[in-house]
């Protein structure tokens, strides 16, 4: 099952590398890691999205508590929470095609950041399977570049329970 | 700290004020001092220099091994011995990179020890200069926390961290990495006197719930059994330990790093479980109905790597002070975290705790009886197994001894009765060859007291025999007993037993005559190969005041019994040599 870890962690040099050769040997397939401040001077937030059944993932959440530089592990898989993730696209587009792309991004709530003579750049948000369809719907016209930032979430908050 | 003042870098006392300024090395060496370190085990090199030129003063007592991998290992033996943390130093590069298996050796052990690296000077770091390994990163997974110092005003904080994460919770091995600049750059001292770090707050106080379960789970069963591990001898429970199973009427199991933990002569005790475990160990764990885990890990060598068939009868309780063990290997009825100590003295406490099982206790004693250990004696060659059981004897199962990995290992944990702990110093869970004789020589350092004999095997011997010359220079009464069979033992029982008796490379043909050898350190040395000559060697070896070599050379070919092949059922145990 995929679980979504949201851990806790000083902010100092070498802590990612703690937290991945932890995960590494116990043979923890990482989806996609992110990392940045959190809301307390010091501690950064990182978000990891892996696969494992409860057994793994309760090991797995015992073993990071291991570390020192650990402070908090939440697994967000157990409560209602929301996954965002920012992709960058570059597709080809020339003057013919550019409008055409512009209203494909549209429905998605993207948009055009950059444009060139043979490309333009689209950002957009959103959960994984959302930023795959755009993915997908862009591809016939020649994706360049990819770029995602791999998913960051934070647990929704009970009395505002939907965005 | 102001008895130290005017010797630490040739400081006068009235120039000891907090104003006075110390160099990065003298601060570290001030820190040790104000964490009681006795002794520290090390090699110099490049970028440890500035460490030893303020270890020139003699302040602290610096024992200069021939590798670095003997020197930590050393520092883990004396850690292990004591219970104090072991520290020991080594330059940056290849100094730093031959301490990796001590390192993994003190951390699968749960060994407190605080390793201190020299690294090239910042400025240069991340440049492949001379010398210059990642040390942090090379040993990520293998410590319980590393730091690298970059600011020398950070450096007395870091040791006291370092002290305090690895002496407390479950203790492990602390890496300090102190670039050269940093161990040049001058600040003031100042030693904290609290320590408190965010992410590291180990349990130590059992939840009485899991406790009330405990006691209620032990008034209905009708044949529990306790697995006692490590854990114990860490804890320093050995007397709560007794008080518990006496109380209880409950048997004890010990697993290898547990002996010691529960003495080997107690009417409760069935000895060793697992691969090489009793018959009354292993069938007890088949049978019983509440196995209570104690500080120990239920790991492969004692499950077999089957957590399915292992004591499937059973509910388990799991004492451990590390949350993650519980539910690692085997699923837990009842878990209970906390300090082995503090655990048993609540699981005593009020209500007196009984189990009602005399006809149990009864089965598994008529079990340790019935098939005791043995071994086919023999008058024409020396037995392993009767040179264990020798030692034993003559020095009434009082000693230390260390061991490496290995059939001696598994002959010294069945045939040496431990009657106390902290006696049995062995590789157990990372299993290193070439461990067991430094150890020794720092177990005998923190132990002056006691007798400390290193027993080994031929082959691991030849890994770290270059500390003969500590041995020899400091004079470590230390006694080696070699058992010799010039063969890579256990390597050589497997591949008889699953690899028919393709013996690949476990002829140790070419070693060295280990008298001459040992001679040729200064140190004494003895031959035995029939009883009367090993009776007559260990007697005089024994007597002698200094460090002495008995190599006792024994039948080649003989196997440690009982076998459990991994993977098969505790029930499914070899019991001896179908030939003899």
């Amino acid at each position: 099952m995929r679980h979504v870890l949201s851990v806790l962690v000083n902010d100092q040099p070498r802590v990612l590398a703690r937290v991945t050769t932890l995960l590494g040997p116990r043979n923890f397939n990482i989806e996609s890691i992110s990392v940045g401040e959190s809301e307390v001077e010091g501690l950064s937030r990182m978000v990891i999205v892996t696969h494992g059944d409860e057994w793994a993932m309760e090991q797995v959440q015992k073993q990071l508590y291991k570390l020192v530089d650990v402070i908090k592990v939440n697994d967000l898989s157990d409560h209602p929470a929301v996954e965002r993730e920012l992709l960058l696209i570059k597709v080809g587009a020339g003057p013919t095609t550019r409008m055409e792309i512009s209203g494909v991004v549209e429905p998605f709530r993207a948009s055009v950041v950059d444009v060139g003579p043979n490309s333009m750049m689209v950002q957009a948000t959103g959960e994984r399977a959302k930023l795959d369809v755009l993915i997908e719907l862009l591809r016939p016209y020649g994706i360049k570049e990819i770029a995602r930032t791999g998913v960051t979430a934070l647990s929704r908050s009970m009395a505002h329970a939907s965005v | 700290m102001g008895q130290t003042a005017t010797v630490l870098g040739g400081h006068t006392k009235s120039a000891e004020s907090p104003e006075t300024m110390y160099t990065g090395s003298e601060i570290l060496l001030r820190c040790l001092i104000e964490e009681q370190v006795e002794i520290l085990f090390g090699y110099p090199g490049g970028s440890v220099l500035p460490i030893y030129d303020s270890l020139y003063q003699g302040e602290l007592r610096h024992m200069l091994a021939r590798h670095e991998q003997g020197a930590i290992h050393a520092a883990d033996g004396y850690a292990r011995a004591t219970g104090n943390p072991g520290v020991v130093i080594a330059t940056s590069g290849p100094g730093a990179t031959n301490l990796v298996t001590g390192i993994a050796t003190a951390k699968m052990d749960s060994i407190p020890m605080v390793c201190i690296t020299g690294n090239v000077p910042q400025q240069l770091m991340g440049t492949d200069a001379f010398q210059e390994a990642d040390i942090m990163g090379i040993t990520m997974p293998i410590v319980k926390h590393s730091y690298l110092v970059t600011d020398v005003r950070d450096l007395p904080r870091i040791v006291k961290e370092a002290f305090h994460i690895a002496s407390t919770g479950r203790p492990g091995p602390v890496l300090i990495d102190i670039p050269k600049d940093v161990a040049n750059a001058k600040d003031k001292f100042h030693y904290p006197e609290a320590v408190s770090i965010r992410g590291y707050q180990p349990t130590s106080n059992p939840h009485p719930l899991q406790l009330a379960r405990l006691r209620k789970e032990i008034a209905e069963a009708k044949k529990p059994v306790i697995l006692a591990g490590g854990g114990v001898v860490i804890s320093g429970a050995e007397k709560e330990l007794m008080e518990f199973a006496e109380q209880a009427q409950i048997p004890v199991i010990t697993t290898l790093m547990g002996l010691g933990g529960f003495p080997g002569k107690h009417p409760l005790w069935l000895g060793m479980p697992g691969m090489h475990g009793t018959y009354a160990a292993n069938h007890a764990l088949l049978e019983t109905d509440l196995l209570i885990g104690i500080g120990a890990r239920f790991d492969d060598r004692v499950t077999m790597g089957r957590p399915d068939i292992f004591a499937t009868k059973a509910k388990i309780v799991h004492i451990d002070i590390d949350p993650a063990e519980i539910g690692k290997n085997v699923d837990t009825f009842i878990p209970i975290v906390g300090d082995v100590k503090k655990v048993l003295q609540g699981a005593v406490n009020d209500d007196l705790l009984r189990s009602d099982c005399a006809d149990w206790i009864d089965k598994v004693q008529g079990w340790y009886k019935s098939y005791p250990l043995q071994y086919q004696d023999s008058e024409e060659i020396l037995k392993p197994q009767w040179v264990i059981r020798h030692l034993y004897e003559t020095t009434g199962g009082d000693a230390i001894v260390t061991t490496d990995v290995g059939q001696h290992q598994m002959w010294v944990a069945q045939y040496f009765q431990f009657a106390q702990p902290r006696s049995l110093i062995t590789s157990g869970g990372l299993g290193t060859m070439g461990f067991g004789f430094p150890a020794a020589l720092g177990a005998q350092l923190g132990k002056q007291e006691r007798t400390v004999i290193s027993v080994i095997g031929d082959g691991g011997f030849q890994m770290t025999n270059q500390e003969l010359a500590i041995a020899s220079s400091a004079n470590i009464p230390v006694k080696v007993v070699i058992i010799n069979n010039q063969n890579l033992g256990m390597v050589r029982q497997w591949q008889e037993v699953f690899y028919k008796k393709r013996y690949c490379d476990v002829d140790l043909s070419g070693s060295p005559d280990f008298v001459k050898l040992t001679e040729a350190y200064g140190v004494k040395a003895w031959r035995a190969t029939t009883k009367e000559e090993a009776i007559h060697a260990w007697a005089e070896a024994l007597a002698h005041p200094g460090p002495a070599i008995v190599d006792f050379w024994v039948a080649p070919e003989e196997n440690v019994f009982p076998m459990v092949a991994p993977g098969k059922g505790l029930d499914e145990m070899i019991m001896g040599d179908e030939e003899e």
